[in-house]
Formats: structure tokens, C-alpha cells, sequence
């Protein structure tokens, strides 16, 4: 017997039919915990994902991994009268290895010997320029800037970030990224016990 | 490891005396040409030698020297190492080189940008136009004395931005607000300006019908916003009814500066940037770029990045084919279903990227000497789960869906064929080239990283029709499942990367020609280093800029909407034709 | 779409009544029609359109919001999505386009390169922005912003939809309309007719 004329559009309409049964079925098999639960979306992004595949925005979102990179933000230590104490020295290294050029950065200095200290005076971040490679959070030496999982950032007009703006707490780095920080907690303890102990 | 084959192992001076000389800078290889001896001395290399495929034409600027040169790059589709030849001319403000048209047609596009970019004349070239830029365009914008608008200094990093960075916008700098300059005493009042007459007038050629009945031609732009040219893409076609006669394509609408942006960046800055080339395809952009840079600084990747490497790329490759079966089936007319379920699959595999990586599409994940950072935990069970267990099935489920459907079938099988011969004439690479009957695949021409050590087959298909460019991305994505699970199993723990991380790498001076197997063909960069943080010369040969070679001659006598299928099966994306 | 969003405050509705009356403004019922239904024109230009492609697959669905309806033709969007890098050979083209867009009509600026030139800001060939040419309504910075960034923009248009009233919309009033924008010519380089007084007067300032 020879092939039907037509055999295959009926295999693909097989294909469609059994992708449509399967978003009831999937559905029936999870009994309503299907939307809005975290096993519900683990369960949509894995391999067995079969039935609908939408993820629904935004009463559901889907959760960023740790390595996930946005716009860039400043972290500081909370000192114990609750003052914000930036980690950045001023250094220079983000804005000299920002490929596009969006980090300006205005070093404050001594009013008295007029030498530099170690803190910016203003942190101008352009984020309509930002292209989110993440180097300026790869190369500096003091963790002091760090890329953010904060997506939410439409607005109705341009979006220049200053050191107001930039500024987010060490806390909120840690929930953001506990492996890193946890990480980089330990070399920098790992750093002072060595000096202190050269020291000794 | 592979270590990637040396430039070429053949004596060509004994062969083609007192024409060659060798290039003998330091850092340097290949022959120079005089420019009077090119078209015999290429001629000679294909018929004689058999080096019948010209891989890439770029332009280079030596402003301290006074000279440019037209570097030319073939090879031999039998695989092995390829000849590197140099013109050199003295600089002018134009000066001119034979045109290599009559030998390898597929220099077409190629030439032309030379001539948009350099302003080297190609004498013989049947028309020579301006591709990136406009008609009318002032100046040739990647000569070395000619700054852009927004010129700040030669290289970054810019001394306004630290330790005095108080913000000042480009905006800010610029007479207008904007990124424009004018000649001195222009006023735009008192002229027309026609950036389009050059184009229909080369179309113009063909206006007369062949046969008795005294019918007028018309051309119909496709233009650069249409559903179904893969971006800001613009076709001119001269039609007689609903038939193809000729056929040009437009581009330049994504143009941005990629090269002369290069040439200001340091090397570890270009990263980010070579993502956005082929936007479907990251890693793989990434990995060209980082094989040629090692090649200049003589460094190695350890092993666990040679691997982590390979994997990314094959997933890449996974990636963009998906892309590119649902976008041929929705310029075919199957509205969005197909597309919906490879971008399913599509979805899962960006998602390993983004725990990877950092983000979805610009990865920027290659580092000189390795990877970034390390896997991070899970990564490989999860690598594991659904190249084992979920994507064979589903990709067999698409082919079911698909491959048979007689629809398909009648609108693909035998329309829009490119001959083997058209094939290597054109110089087409990668998957339009198998699809034609071609294996030539880089990775087993001149096998890079740690692909020597696994096993897959190079796809094929012998019709090259569009059909067949269909069913060849279906070959390998299978191929590429077979690398993903052969480099699970064999990946080695071990560091990631071989030098210590620095932002300033130091490139010591020379040239290097880096090529991989992206997932559209052969993806090369071109860098040429004079010991300084920036590269001097940065080009990318861009597979799909001159698999469009083929586009027009492919299209000719076939209907207006076959040319939509015939452009959506050559797979181009405009970040890498445009650069 | 909650009955509760369409109800004007200060009128209280009894429980048997709820979810079968409701007491409304005309602006009210015109915005929710509108931002329910914003039909986005299909104008990709770069890599943030794959990320735009993406969010109408199935996993970012547009459909729920009314927008899986991406039409070609300008003629028949009411938001454009100017998602990619803005050049300046595609300049004259996005202008015509947005002057063939029927009224009301929105821009959406996504990603980097559409807000502000992005990364190739200092290429010879890009516009820094297309709010240089056309103004914009929103702007979602992200390089590419990821498919739920564009849908926290997209909703960020239905708010500023919501918020607008009939008494001081554009395209009810009398006389010319505003919103025609010159097209940009290509000469030696971009040129904008509404700088023509600047060019002109260049070289003697």
C-alpha cells in the first residue's frame, strides 16, 4: 500500500493533539497546586516539563540564579550607629575596565591636605549605557561593587543612577548571592588573620 | 589539546618566483603581493593549487607606515591549512586594487566594504557601492585619522572618567546633542541628497524583458521592517510578475561600529561586545575571539575550560538551531506553533546559561586562558538531565512533526538550489555549504580546542535545497547532543583558568587569524596587535555577510515568496552581517 | 482583570450586586479597553527583538495582557517597541513609521541602545537614543532586559494608559496635529530638519 497523500500533516497534527491533551493532563495530575506554588514553577522549568509552560508574570516570577547579573549597585557595611559604610576606595578600576565607558566616578579628597582619601565623593552610573558584562564586579579588588537580580527598574524617563541610588546594604547582598558572599567573607577573614598574624 | 594549525606549511616562493615576497614583521605570516601580479597569482593559487575557497578580504589602515593593505585569507575545501597573502599600496585618499571578482566571486561583498570602510577602490569590481554606510556618507570611517563624532581619546580607558568623573553626557559635548558632524560650510537647505540612486541604478541594468511581449520590470523594496527578514534586513527586487530577475540585498541598517569601537577597546572590553555579534549565538562568538587573542599572547586554556568550552558552544549551536527551524517555519507560513515548541526547548537550555553564565543571551563568559568562573554546583546533573533524557525526545518529536509534512515538503524540496560548485564560488560556509554537499566543518579542517578528542559526524545533504538546509540543522542538533553527553562524561575537574585574571593583558605585537564552527559557518577574527592594550586592527568575518553572496544568484527565477524561505533557510541575523 | 479596578471610588456597590454592576467613569472604561488590547508594532532591530520574540513564546506569554497580536503593519499597532540598537541609515525609517502609526500611539524604549545609545553610543553610525527623534513613554534599561523586565515595562504603559483622561488627550483636539514628525534626511550625516537653523549658523558661532 502505497504512503497516503497526507500522512504527514497527520502525524504533525498528532504531534499537536497530544501537546494539547497533555496541558489537561498535566494539569489534572497537579490538582490546582499547579499555579502559584515554587514546585509548580521548579516543576515548569525542569525536565519534565510538558502542558502549559507559561510562567505567569507577575503573579509569578521566576526565580534568578545566583549568577544572574543586572545593574551594577554599591555595597556598604552597616557601621553599629547604623551609618552606611561604603566598601568602594575609589580605586578606579570598574570605570577603567567598563567597556562602554558608564562608570564615572569623582574621587573625594582631604579638605584639609588636599591628598585623595579613599572614599568617592559622587558614583555616576549611566544605566542607559550599562550593557551588563558584569567586569566592573569581576575585576574589583575590594567587593565593593556588585551586580544586582533587581529587574524592575522601567521608568518613564532616563535612568542615570547616582551613589544615592546605588547604594545597597551587604545584607541585601548576601540574600542575593549567598555563595559568593559567603565565599568572599572567608577570603577576607582568611586576609586579616594573615596580616594580623605578620603583624604579631 | 589541539594546537590549531599553523598559517601554512607550503613553500608558495620556490612555486611563484620574484613575485611573493615573505611578510617578515615581526609576529607576522604570509606573503606579500605586488599589486600587479594579483589576479595572475590568484589565479595560479585556485586552478594550480587548488585553494578554491576565499575565506575573507579586510582592509587595513597603517597610518605611521603610510600604507594599506588588503589581506586575503583561502583555503582548500579538502581541509588543511590555508595562505594568507597581502596587496600593499601607499596611502592615498583613494587608492586602488584589482579586483579579485573574476577569480573568487565570493569576494563581492567584501570588496565592497573595503570600499565603504577604506575607501580602496577594487578596479573591475561590477559595483562598487557603499554597503554599510550611505550614499553620500563624508568620509571612510575606519581609517585611522577619521574620528568619530563623539571622539573622546584614541583608546580607553577615558581620563574623564576617574579620578575627576563628574558626569557629562556625550550629549553634553556635542554642538547638536547628537552624534553628528557636518563639513565645514555645509548648508543642507540648498541640496537633494539621493542615497538611493546608486542602488536602483544597478538595478536598472535588468529592466528589459528578454522575450518579445514589451513588458516593464518593477522593483519592490522588501523592506527593512517586514515580519520575515530576521531584522532590519532590505532586499531590492526587480520582479516580472511574480518572479525573481534580480535581487539586491541592502544592509547597514545595524551597523554599529563594532570595528572601530574594537580598535578603542582593550582586549578584555571586546568580550562583551563580540556577544553582540551573532545575538543568537554568544558563546560561540566569545570562543572565536578568545582562541585568536590567545593565538597572539601564545597561551593555553587548561583542560576543564577546554571542556566547559566545548560544551558551551555545542549548546549554543543547539540553541540557535532551534531558533532557526522556528523562524523558517514562520516565514513559511506555519504561524508561531512550530516556533513555540523549539523556543520551549530553547528556553531550558538558556536557563543553564543563565545559572552559568549570568545572563540569557550576552554570556560573556570566555576569558583568555579559560572560562570566567567555574560550574556551579548542579550544573552537570542538571546538563545531564535534560541532554540524556529530555532533548532527544523532543527533538525527534519536532523532526515527526515536521520533517514529513507534505506542506512543507512541496514549498522546500528543489526550490531555491545552490550547486556545490555555486557553493564554493560564493564562498558559503557552515550549514548552507554542507547542505549543498560540502564537508567542510572547521572542527575537523583545523580542529581547535578539545574537539580532536570527540566523535561526531560532520552533517551533510546533497541537494541544497531548502529543504535540505532544513533537515541539516535537525543533523546537528543531534550531533551536538552526541558532544554535550561525550564532554560530560570526560570533563576533568581542575582549574579554569591558566593565567592569573588581570584587566590589562599584554599582547605582544603580531597578527592572528582565530576561526571556529560557529552555528551560520565560519566565524573568524582577524587581529592584528602592535604590543599596545588595544588591538590596531580588529575584523570579524562574519558568516552570514557573506553567505549573502549566494542569496542573489540563489534567488533569481524563483517566486517573491520562496526568496522569504530561501533568506530564512540561509540563517543570517543582523548583528553579525551589520557588525 | 479585577471588576474592582473599573469601579469609580466612593460608591459602594451591595454584595448581591458585586460582580454584576459596576459604576464607572467614561475615561475609566476607555483606558481599560485600551491598555487591556495595545496592540505592539512587530519592530525588532536587534538583540533585544529575540528577547522581545521571547516574551511572546509561551513562556513569557504576551497574550495575557492583550498584546500577542504583533502586527507588521504600522497602520494597525498602537505601541511601538523600539527594541534594538538605533542607527542612523534606520533613523528615517522609524520616524516614517511612527508618523504612519494612528492615534493614540506609544513608544516603548527597550533595552540600552534605544534609551540611550547603549553600549555603541560612540559609534559614528548610532543615534544616542531614540528619544532624540521621537518621544518615548517608557524606558526599560537592561542589556537585553530579560522578558519579565520588558513585561514590568509593558504594564508600566498600561499604567501610564490607565492614568491618561479624555479631557486633555491629543488626539481629540481641533486643530493640526502635533505629533507629525519632520523625516530625518541622509547627507554627508544625519541630518534632522529641525536643526536646520543650527547647522546653518555652525561654523559662524
Amino acid at each position: 500500500m502505497s504512503d497516503m497523500y497526507g500522512k504527514g500533516i497527520l502525524k504533525g497534527l498528532g504531534v499537536s493533539l497530544k501537546r494539547f491533551a497533555d496541558t489537561y493532563l498535566d494539569d489534572l495530575k497537579w490538582l490546582g497546586r499547579r499555579y502559584g506554588t515554587d514546585q509548580g514553577i521548579a516543576h515548569r522549568s525542569g525536565k519534565d516539563a510538558s502542558g502549559i509552560f507559561t510562567v505567569q508574570y507577575p503573579e509569578e516570577k521566576l526565580p534568578m540564579p545566583e549568577e544572574f547579573r543586572f545593574i551594577p549597585f554599591l555595597v556598604y557595611d552597616e557601621g553599629p550607629n547604623g551609618e552606611k559604610n561604603l566598601r568602594c576606595t575609589s580605586c578606579g578600576i570598574c570605570s577603567k575596565v567598563c567597556p562602554p565607558q558608564c562608570i564615572w566616578i569623582l574621587r573625594s579628597s582631604d579638605p584639609v591636605t588636599g591628598r585623595p582619601i579613599p572614599d568617592p565623593a559622587d558614583f555616576f552610573i549611566d544605566a542607559d549605557i550599562c550593557m551588563n558584562c558584569g567586569l566592573c564586579a569581576e575585576y574589583c579588588p575590594f567587593d565593593a561593587i556588585k551586580m544586582d537580580h533587581d529587574y524592575e527598574q522601567a521608568s518613564f524617563g532616563r535612568n542615570v543612577l547616582n551613589k544615592a541610588q546605588l547604594s545597597k546594604s551587604a545584607k541585601y547582598y548576601e540574600s542575593i548571592r549567598p555563595a559568593n558572599a559567603q565565599r568572599e567573607n572567608a577570603a577576607r577573614l582568611a586576609k586579616e588573620a594573615a596580616r594580623v598574624g605578620k603583624a604579631a | 589539546m589541539a594546537t590549531p594549525a599553523p598559517a601554512q606549511t607550503i613553500d608558495l616562493s620556490a612555486r611563484f618566483p620574484g613575485i611573493l615576497q615573505p611578510d617578515t614583521r615581526p609576529g607576522y605570516t604570509g606573503w606579500i603581493v605586488d599589486k600587479s601580479n594579483l589576479l595572475e597569482f590568484a589565479s595560479a593559487l585556485k586552478t594550480e593549487l587548488g585553494y578554491d575557497y576565499l575565506s575573507s578580504l579586510t582592509g587595513v589602515d597603517y597610518l605611521p607606515e603610510g600604507k594599506m593593505e588588503v589581506v586575503y585569507q583561502v583555503y582548500k575545501t579538502t581541509g588543511g591549512p590555508g595562505v594568507l597573502f597581502k596587496v600593499q599600496v601607499p596611502r592615498a585618499e583613494v587608492v586602488e586594487v584589482p579586483s579579485l571578482m573574476p577569480v573568487y566571486p565570493g569576494v563581492e561583498l567584501q570588496e565592497r566594504e573595503a570600499w565603504d570602510m577604506y575607501g580602496i577602490k577594487f578596479t573591475g569590481h561590477p559595483d562598487l557601492r557603499r554597503i554599510l554606510m550611505w550614499e553620500g556618507f563624508a568620509g571612510y570611517p575606519l581609517r585611522k585619522d577619521w574620528h568619530e563624532p563623539y571622539f573622546e581619546e584614541e583608546v580607553k580607558p577615558f581620563k574623564s572618567r576617574w579620578p575627576e568623573g563628574k558626569i557629562v553626557q556625550a550629549e553634553g559635548k556635542n554642538r547638536f546633542a547628537d552624534n553628528v558632524t557636518y563639513p565645514a560650510g555645509f548648508d543642507p537647505e540648498n541640496q537633494t541628497f539621493k542615497p538611493e540612486e546608486a542602488l536602483y541604478d544597478s538595478l536598472e541594468k535588468y529592466q528589459k524583458a528578454e522575450i518579445g511581449l514589451d513588458t516593464d520590470h518593477i522593483i519592490v523594496n522588501m523592506g527593512p521592517q517586514h515580519p520575515s527578514t530576521h531584522g532590519v534586513f532590505r532586499v531590492a527586487v526587480m520582479l516580472d510578475g511574480e518572479t525573481v530577475v534580480n535581487l539586491k540585498p541592502v544592509m547597514g541598517y545595524l551597523h554599529r561600529n563594532h570595528e572601530k569601537i574594537g580598535e578603542r577597546n582593550t582586549y578584555i572590553m571586546n568580550m562583551p561586545y563580540t556577544d553582540r555579534l551573532d545575538y543568537l549565538a554568544s558563546m560561540s562568538n566569545n570562543f572565536g575571539y578568545a582562541l585568536a587573542v590567545e593565538k597572539l599572547m601564545n597561551v593555553q586554556p587548561t583542560e576543564r575550560a577546554d571542556y566547559i568550552r566545548v560544551m558551551m558552544a555545542e549548546m549554543t549551536r543547539i540553541s540557535n538551531h532551534l531558533f532557526l527551524i522556528g523562524t523558517l517555519l514562520n516565514d513559511l507560513g506555519a504561524y508561531f506553533t512550530p516556533m513555540l515548541y523549539a523556543l520551549e526547548e530553547r528556553e531550558l537550555i538558556l536557563d543553564i546559561f543563565e545559572a552559568v553564565t549570568g545572563s540569557r543571551m550576552m554570556c560573556n563568559y570566555f576569558r583568555f586562558g579559560g572560562v570566567a568562573r567555574d560550574l556551579p554546583e548542579g550544573t552537570l546533573q542538571k546538563v545531564r538531565e535534560i541532554f540524556f533524557e529530555r532533548l532527544p525526545r523532543k527533538i525527534d518529536e519536532l523532526d515527526r512533526f515536521l520533517s514529513e509534512n507534505e506542506i512543507i515538503r512541496s514549498r522546500t524540496v528543489g526550490q531555491g538550489v545552490l550547486t556545490a560548485e555555486d557553493a564554493i564560488k560564493y564562498s558559503a560556509a557552515g550549514p548552507l555549504a554542507r547542505a549543498s554537499g560540502i564537508p567542510y566543518d572547521v572542527r575537523r579542517a583545523e580542529p581547535y580546542s578539545v574537539y580532536d578528542r570527540l566523535e561526531f559526524d560532520v552533517c551533510t545533504r546533497t541537494h541544497g535545497d531548502i529543504y535540505d538546509r532544513l533537515m541539516i540543522r535537525f543533523d546537528e542538533i543531534r550531533q551536538s547532543i552526541r558532544i554535550v553527553q561525550q564532554v560530560t562524561k570526560q570533563i576533568p575537574e581542575g582549574p579554569i583558568v591558566s593565567m592569573k585574571p588581570v584587566y590589562q593583558v599584554r599582547v605582544p605585537a603580531g597578527e592572528a587569524y582565530g576561526r571556529v564552527e560557529g552555528p551560520k559557518g565560519e566565524l573568524g577574527f582577524y587581529l592584528i596587535s602592535n604590543g599596545k592594550p588595544t588591538p590596531w586592527r580588529y575584523h570579524v568575518r562574519a558568516p552570514s555577510f557573506i553567505n549573502l553572496t549566494a542569496f542573489g544568484p540563489m534567488c533569481v527565477g524563483q517566486k517573491l515568496a520562496d526568496a522569504v524561505a530561501i533568506l530564512g533557510s540561509i540563517d543570517i541575523v543582523l548583528g553579525e552581517v551589520d557588525r | 482583570m479585577e471588576p474592582n479596578d473599573l469601579n469609580a471610588p466612593g460608591f459602594e456597590i451591595p454584595p448581591e450586586l458585586k460582580g454584576q454592576l459596576a459604576i464607572t467613569s467614561l475615561d475609566r472604561i476607555y483606558n481599560w479597553g485600551r491598555s487591556a488590547s495595545v496592540w505592539p508594532l512587530m519592530f525588532g532591530l536587534a538583540c533585544c527583538a529575540i528577547e522581545m520574540i521571547c516574551t511572546a513564546a509561551s513562556r513569557y506569554d504576551l497574550a495575557r495582557f492583550g498584546m500577542e497580536i504583533m502586527r507588521p503593519s504600522p497602520r494597525q499597532s498602537d505601541l511601538m517597541i523600539v527594541s534594538g540598537t538605533v542607527t542612523k541609515k534606520m533613523v528615517p525609517n522609524i520616524v516614517r513609521l511612527y508618523n504612519q502609526m494612528p492615534e493614540p500611539k506609544y513608544v516603548l524604549a527597550m533595552g540600552a541602545c534605544a534609551s540611550g545609545g547603549g553600549p555603541f553610543k560612540e559609534g559614528y553610525n548610532v543615534v544616542s537614543g531614540v528619544d532624540k527623534y521621537v518621544p518615548v513613554d517608557v524606558y526599560v534599561p537592561g542589556c537585553p532586559p530579560t522578558p519579565q523586565a520588558l513585561l514590568n515595562g509593558l504594564m508600566k504603559v498600561q499604567e501610564k494608559i490607565k492614568g491618561e483622561t479624555l479631557k486633555t488627550s491629543r488626539w481629540y483636539r481641533k486643530g493640526p496635529d502635533q505629533a507629525e514628525i519632520p523625516i530625518p534626511l541622509l547627507g554627508p550625516d544625519l541630518i534632522d530638519p529641525r536643526k536646520i537653523a543650527l547647522i546653518k549658523n555652525g561654523e559662524k558661532a
